[in-house]
């Protein structure tokens, strides 16, 4: 099924030409990986899914991002949000106890019962396979947890208001190598029920997780296909250049 | 051509000499204060009337109504002061508005105190008609205050890093839940910093009651908001200029209360925001 | 429902933000409405450079020229007390004290500015009067020197503060640079940083002299009230700000006294608004 659909896509940030002319799909229940160099567009790509670019104040765009063949912008920002789900860079736990990052969500969207939000929190830190780490010390500061338990906290934070579409931006861009295979191997598990974009800078890691990959360079989509076939036959010479490292 | 290292030295001499010519009186200043003022406080003084046209007796009714007054300054200011910073720390666009508002704090923190005194006396006690009274006198000093709590409390709001708030709207969170709920509880400790460093500044002006609310002698204590009351800083300037043959342990007395009520908010403060930064989690 | 009551809100806060314009023009709007009515009675160029201020005699003479040469007498004398001392004590935070006197010092200056102006007076009476009057062996201490020393004290926070803001937001390259070439400390602070930072420093000096200026109550114990042109800076001199806070308590509302006591205070406001607007575009030009 196609999740997102993305016509004539032009963003800018004041002058600066960030996304040039993408057009694409995303189909559910799969990890679509995008890569490319720094700058080449992938993170505002990402933004625009959830509409997060609108924070910026020189930001402009053309052409249009549909959710289930609904333009994003016509969808009210905060059930939008709810159902585009993002994780970020570095793990950015709000400053709040273990139990509470993750029930922020929940009791933002109107939750008020107390055994719900108990009930959905064990959930989704399970989910994220936190729970059995973090459950004797729920009350603890969130910023005690190390740097992979962060993150995946964060997963379970945006699990636990109910997306159908999680976006990952460079998730384990800060995590050592035993850290990011565990959070990979949440995403794999997660695509099963949600749509994932991953937005990441290690081509191995696409390689690795993605269903398909797609190929930004400066703002423009260069390349997407099943991310097999991307790494062993891409069909433009920038793609092979890029997978191969000779840039980037 | 002179040795660069002699120059060095003389120069860095002066400014040291430079230093120790401000902080020396200032350390003067308040042990003189201290070491007159603190004998004579006792539990009469503190607690008593004014007698003898104020030459005996103690300095409640001032202590009373400064509170009063502080009380009042507060109450208006705090959350004028508090949305206002709201506006500018998480609202405003760089544009003319911003820049206009911004002048218009900066030229609020710069209007001297005794315009702050006509002005409350021309809109609050002749204009509303609410004569020379603790409603005048507090709203008057609120205004005045108003520069310092905002300005405190927008650097509070800009300290929260921006990510937090990135994280609550990626999560559906309104831009109010954000702030209601992420930005503002992890600013409380620099706006309650503002908030008592407005307070101190309250407690120990003259200028704008002068006019506005404060009693020349007045040895009852206020019946409400709408009477005169008596202030400490007004009465310290009533005892030192205006009455002959006042006992000096009776200024000294109350010199040492008024500094020591200024003082003790401005340490609470100092003291409120070093917590805050060695406790901050980011 | 949830909607509604963030569109109060934020409707709310965009009011209070801007309430600042709103004060700001009320306070001005207040005093014009006060103020221009002495101008039936006197002409403005005589309001401001009349030669007596008798507000009670009969007809009342309005002239506040003394004033204004006193205001100015004090301001000068603080002036070229405070600005060498002020500057020199922030260079001397900024870029020499080790850190923990740096803090120490900080703190000081902060305790200096939190003390409220009428104990300051206060102080000035007990012993800073006495001391002048015996030193130059006059029949009073309270004169325009007196005044000028006190209020020195007043401006030197703002001056340090703000001096050294603009000294420590100086690229610390800057300095590197200077060493690097082979200049001692003081040569780098004295050719590269102070001129760096020159339009924080000047603007810190001037908002230490709009305090100055708008300074009432330690001025008003200590100056000696006589509202006559000053030939001495040993003389007692009367300000602008100590007139009003004075003669306000005896002026009877809508009287000449009455109206020409606010038409002082517009004065105030006038060159307290210039002064900030100054100092708000230097600081402004040094980001």
């Amino acid at each position: 099924m196609v999740k997102f659909e993305i016509h004539d896509l032009n963003i800018w940030f004041g002058s600066a030409h960030a996304i040039k002319q993408v057009n694409m799909e995303v189909q559910s229940n799969e990890i679509l990986s995008v890569i490319g160099p720094s700058n080449s567009g992938k993170t505002t790509f990402l933004r625009a899914l959830n509409r997060l670019n609108e924070l910026n104040v020189n930001y402009k765009i053309t052409g249009a991002v549909e959710l289930e063949r609904e333009d994003v912008r016509g969808i009210e920002i905060e059930e939008l949000r709810r159902k585009v789900g993002m994780v970020f860079a570095l793990p950015l736990p709000l400053p709040l106890s273990i139990f509470d990052n993750v029930a922020y969500g929940i009791r933002i969207h109107g939750e008020k019962g107390k055994e719900k939000i108990e009930e959905k929190v064990e959930e989704t830190l399970k989910q994220a396979y936190l729970w059995e780490e973090v459950k004797d010390r729920l009350s603890e500061s969130a910023f005690k947890l190390s740097g992979g338990q962060q993150q995946r906290l964060c997963i379970a934070r945006t699990l636990a208001v109910g997306p159908e579409v999680i976006l990952f931006d460079e998730p384990c861009s800060g995590l050592d190598p035993i850290s990011t295979a565990k959070v990979e191997d949440a995403m794999v598990k997660l695509k099963e029920k949600f749509t994932i974009v991953l937005v990441t800078n290690n081509v191995k890691q696409a390689a690795r997780v993605g269903d398909k990959t797609a190929f930004f360079l400066s703002g423009e989509l260069v390349e997407l296909n099943k991310t097999d076939r991307i790494f062993t036959a891409p069909k433009d010479k920038r793609t092979d250049g890029y997978i191969r490292g000779k840039f980037g | 051509m002179k040795n660069p290292y002699r120059t060095q030295k003389i120069a860095f001499f002066f400014l040291f000499l430079a230093t120790l010519l401000i902080v020396i009186p200032v350390g003067l200043i308040v042990v003189v204060i201290i070491q007159k003022g603190f004998p004579a406080i006792n539990w009469q003084f503190l607690s008593d009337i004014p007698r003898q046209g104020m030459r005996a007796g103690g300095i409640f009714p001032a202590i009373i109504g400064t509170i009063y007054l502080v009380t009042g300054a507060i109450i208006f200011a705090l959350p004028i002061g508090l949305l206002a910073a709201i506006y500018l720390s998480e609202y405003s666009k760089d544009n003319l508005l911003t820049r206009l508002i911004k002048l218009a704090i900066v030229n609020l923190a710069g209007v001297p105190s005794v315009v702050y005194g006509l002005f409350g006396l021309a809109l609050f006690v002749v204009f509303f008609k609410f004569g020379a009274s603790i409603v005048s006198g507090s709203l008057t000093l609120g205004i005045m205050i108003l520069p310092v709590i905002i300005t405190t409390s927008r650097e509070a709001l800009e300290s929260v890093p921006y990510s937090f708030r990135e994280v609550s709207l990626s999560l559906g969170a309104s831009k109010w839940q954000t702030i209601r709920h992420i930005v503002l509880p992890n600013a409380i400790p620099g706006i309650l910093t503002g908030t008592i460093l407005g307070l101190g500044r309250a407690a120990g002006e003259t200028a704008p009651i002068l006019f506005t609310v404060a009693a020349f002698y007045l040895p009852q204590l206020p019946h409400s908001i709408f009477d005169q009351a008596m202030a400490l800083p007004y009465h310290l300037y009533v005892i030192s200029t205006q009455v002959p043959n006042v006992d000096e342990k009776i200024r000294y007395g109350t010199a040492f209360v008024l500094l020591a009520l200024v003082l003790f908010m401005n340490l609470v403060a100092i003291i409120i925001r070093y917590k805050f930064r060695k406790k901050k989690k980011w | 429902m949830r909607k509604l009551k963030e569109f109060v809100i934020e409707k709310l806060i965009l009011i209070c933000g801007l309430a600042s314009i709103f004060f700001v023009a009320l306070i001005f709007l207040f005093l014009l409405k006060e103020g221009l009515a002495v101008f039936k009675t006197v002409s403005p160029f005589n309001f401001l450079f009349g030669k007596s201020w008798y507000p009670i005699s009969e007809p009342p003479q309005l002239g506040i020229l003394p004033l204004i040469l006193g205001s100015l007498l004090v301001t000068l004398g603080a002036a070229i007390i405070s600005i060498p001392i002020g500057v020199g004590c922030a260079v001397y935070i900024a870029e020499i004290a080790p850190p923990r006197t740096k803090e120490a010092l900080k703190a000081g200056i902060e305790l200096l500015a939190a003390i409220p102006s009428v104990v300051l007076g206060f102080i000035g009476m007990v012993t800073l009067v006495p001391l002048v009057r015996s030193i130059f062996h006059l029949p009073t201490g309270l004169t325009a020197l007196s005044g000028s020393i006190m209020l020195a004290f007043m401006a030197m926070p703002t001056i340090v503060s703000i001096a050294e803001d603009a000294l420590y937001s100086v690229p610390k390259t800057y300095k590197e640079g200077a060493l690097a070439l082979g200049a001692t400390h003081w040569q780098a602070i004295w050719r590269v940083m102070l001129p760096a930072a020159s339009s924080g420093v000047l603007a810190a000096i001037m908002l230490g002299i709009g305090r100055v200026i708008g300074e009432t109550m330690a001025v008003m114990m200590i100056t000696g009230n006589a509202a006559v042109i000053p030939n001495s800076i040993l003389a007692p001199v009367r300000t602008l700000t100590a007139t009003i806070a004075a003669e306000m308590g005896e002026a009877v509302v809508g009287s000449e006294h009455y109206f020409a006591l606010f038409a002082v205070g517009i004065v105030l406001f006038v060159i307290s608004f210039a002064i900030n607007v100054t100092a708000d575009l230097f600081l402004h030009k040094r980001q």
